[in-house]
């Protein structure tokens, strides 16, 4: 079960993760729906391009640029919080929507909790995969801590001062 | 000063829902202590030496009366009846109970004010000029720009779990009183040739373990383009800031490790892709925000009150106080009063909720209901008529806060040091009394004049002890509190780090080595030059050799009344009515 588009819905893709001794070339990808590390897609593009369903995941010290050109390819992006409080997730997030222009999935994986996802949704991410001893209807609760905000992002175009009349001087 | 509108309303609302929300979850053993931390000290809620401490932001130092009567009765109901303003113009409560934090904050909301980001790895609340508005050699008044950033950085959703704590000032005046030059981001409010207005930029500077003035990486940001400059450099930083190791996670460190150059290439590379879009701050909405700072309706009043100035020369305590705690203000006939929280005897910053309520009082009495709450832990009623000033020197005499120490050696900048707080090292309020109760001679204070005295119990230095003409750096050594000192450092347009005059002091010595320090300056100075400026004429190494060819026979003559005196520094928190500082 995963939560999107602010609804928790079943959920088939596996996420590959390399274990101790595996390296990018040679691990085998697992067939079906598989969101696999960034290093196993570039060293395995030539087998894996071809297949109708991939996706890949970025970790929190990997670049988003590295998907330039390849976005069209993957029927979900995802994010890796190695730590909740490991904010580079965020930036990611918002380079895959506004400077690369990423319409599709973007799935928040790993350390992803309740209270970080308020702020997840805003940067671009439309889905989640609370930490796995986590309730996820109670993870979804998060989504709403907020009905509104002053900045603009991936979320809201516009800065709340450009969205509303803001109140002057009485 | 700014109002909340619906929509900051609705903001602070579901933001006090949230986090009681966090809290109750704690409290069930739903979140892990862990979770929890990072987010409470979002909300400026520590665990210190005594429990829970709760820091209120007072955003950009600015506060109205009703605001500072909400924090009395925080005070009063929440803790024990007194509160600290810090060097980062917030003020502190130390006794605080988890599970009153939700009323606590409901009771802040309805009077607009929060805890919101006053603590953690976030954007924190932004600090600025506390004569903003009123000052003589102000260019632009930062306040506008001040609060445009506030909504900005708060819930910022990118920027909330940054490598480390991120500070941002803005100062609108000729000389910075803002110490833009020490902050993660330093602002500057300027005007183009064209007589435009924008901001000077400097990033990467910061006190704590590894003290660095900010470099310039713009000369101009026209005001439009702040949001989107800053959110680049922050981005910036959120990418390529060390994680590895929290000493090293301040963006000083990715800057100097980049080099400003390359950070500049990266900012504006960043930039390109925002520069212009809908973060650009329209007319409209500065328009919208500079209403509310409008100057007040100052009255058509004579430059000189004639009753003050007979007092100032019948009563010399009026004319001290004129001299140390009234400031020149831009209108004719208004005055800038300094309200010192550095009585001796009391804690430096810290005010009891009478007193607030009395502040609170005076300021509607006086100046338009609004007070300010200086980088320097005092307060400031900030649009007095001089006509006025009789009267505000005796309520403020009555309340103990008309001690005419402004900018002297007594007006010590302190921060709670290990009597309240869990990183420090060492005490620091106990040494601001035994500077207070060494140096009680006003004449002679006086006649030292401008000086700044910062003393921080730790490395982090809440006390800005770098930039402190005198610093003094608590550490511990096999258990002891020892004390280092420094000299030379100065906040302002000059801005520059003290240097170290050699190895430490034990708290009994270190008056003396102030002394010492001072009794070199008065021989040496030149006339009308401040201790730093002879500091800096004759460099550190005569005053260095003054206080250790001293220090040894102050040693001596110390070492029993140094031991008596740790004794007496035994804190007694048990009792829960007992603090040693009252």
């Amino acid at each position: 079960m995963i939560i999107r588009n602010q609804a928790i819905v079943e959920d088939d893709w596996a996420v590959l993760r390399l274990a101790e001794g595996d390296t990018p070339e040679g691990v085998a990808v697992p067939s079906g729906k598989a969101i696999v590390p960034l290093r196993v897609w570039q060293a395995q593009r030539e087998q894996l391009q071809g297949r109708a369903e991939i996706g890949v995941w970025l970790d929190s010290d990997e670049r988003a640029e590295e998907l330039q050109g390849d976005l069209e390819r993957f029927a979900v992006i995802a994010v890796n919080f190695p730590k909740f409080n490991d904010g580079r997730g965020y930036s990611i997030a918002r380079h895959l929507r506004v400077r690369l222009g990423y319409r599709g999935e973007l799935r928040a994986i790993g350390d992803v909790l309740r209270d970080q996802m308020f702020y997840m949704k805003r940067v671009g991410f439309d889905a989640f995969q609370p930490r796995a001893d986590r309730d996820i209807h109670e993870a979804l609760k998060g989504l709403s801590d907020f009905s509104l905000s002053y900045q603009a992002s991936t979320d809201e175009a516009l800065p709340l001062f450009r969205r509303v009349q803001r109140g002057g001087v009485a | 000063m700014y109002r909340y509108d619906q929509y900051d309303l609705q903001l602070a609302a579901e933001r006090v829902a949230q986090f009681s929300d966090q809290v109750r979850r704690r409290l069930s053993g739903e979140l892990s202590e862990e979770e929890f931390r990072i987010l409470r000290l979002q909300n400026g809620l520590y665990h210190q030496v005594h429990g829970y401490m709760l820091r209120i932001a007072a955003p950009y130092g600015l506060l109205s009366a009703n605001q500072v009567r909400t924090l009395a009765l925080v005070a009063r109901k929440y803790d024990r009846g007194y509160g600290h303003f810090t060097t980062r113009q917030n003020i502190q409560f130390n006794w605080i109970k988890l599970q009153d934090t939700p009323a606590i904050l409901a009771e802040l909301a309805k009077a607009e004010l929060h805890a919101n980001q006053a603590s953690g790895s976030c954007l924190r609340s932004i600090t600025s000029d506390e004569f903003a508005g009123v000052a003589r050699d102000e260019i632009v008044d930062p306040r506008p720009y001040a609060e445009i950033l506030r909504q900005w950085s708060t819930f910022h959703p990118e920027f909330a779990y940054l490598p480390r704590k991120f500070k941002i000032a803005i100062s609108g005046g000729g000389e910075d009183r803002a110490a833009t030059g020490v902050h993660d981001i330093g602002l500057r409010v300027v005007k183009n040739e064209q007589g435009e207005v924008g901001f000077r930029v400097l990033v990467g500077g910061g006190l704590g373990r590894t003290p660095v003035v900010g470099t310039v990486i713009s000369d101009f940001v026209p005001w439009q383009h702040a949001l989107t400059y800053l959110e680049s450099i922050v981005r910036v930083y959120n990418e390529y800031g060390r994680r590895d190791n929290a000493y090293k996670a301040r963006i000083k460190i990715l800057v100097k490790a980049l080099g400003i150059e390359e950070f500049r290439r990266q900012v504006e590379e960043d930039w390109q892709f925002t520069k212009g879009g809908p973060l650009t701050v329209t007319q409209q909405e500065l328009d919208r925000v500079a209403a509310f700072f409008a100057p007040h309706d100052y009255a058509q009043l004579p430059a000189i009150d004639a009753g003050v100035e007979r007092l100032q020369r019948e009563s010399n305590a009026f004319a001290n106080w004129l001299q140390r705690n009234v400031k020149p203000h831009k209108a004719t006939g208004y005055a800038v009063v300094m309200l010192s929280l550095k009585k001796p005897g009391a804690a430096p910053g810290d005010i009891t909720a009478d007193q607030l309520d009395a502040v609170a009082e005076l300021s509607e009495r006086f100046s338009f209901g609004e007070v300010r709450v200086t980088h320097m832990q005092n307060l400031v009623l900030a649009d007095v008529r001089q006509s006025d000033l009789i009267e505000l020197w005796h309520a403020a005499t009555e309340l103990g806060l008309a001690t005419p120490n402004i900018g002297l050696l007594t007006d010590v900048i302190c921060c709670p040091g290990s009597d309240f707080c869990s990183l420090a090292n060492a005490r620091s309020i106990p040494l601001a009394q035994a500077v207070a109760n060494r140096f009680d001679d006003f004449d002679y204070l006086h006649d030292v004049g401008d000086i700044e005295l910062n003393i921080s119990g730790c490395i982090n230095a809440c006390a800005h002890h770098h930039v402190g003409h005198i610093g003094i750096l608590g550490v511990d050594k096999n258990g002891e509190d020892r004390y280092q000192v420094s000299i030379g450092g100065s906040q302002g347009n000059g801005i520059r780090l003290g240097q170290v005059i050699g190895s430490s002091f034990s708290a009994a010595e270190t008056p003396e080595v102030l002394a010492s320090l001072l009794d070199l300056y008065v021989r040496e100075r030149h006339e009308g030059e401040r201790f730093v400026d002879t500091v800096h004429r004759l460099g550190v190494q005569p005053f260095k050799e003054h206080v250790y060819k001293t220090a040894t026979a102050v040693s001596l003559g110390l070492a029993d009344e140094a031991a008596a005196h740790e004794e007496s520094l035994v804190a007694c928190y048990d009792d829960p009515y007992f603090s040693p500082r009252f």
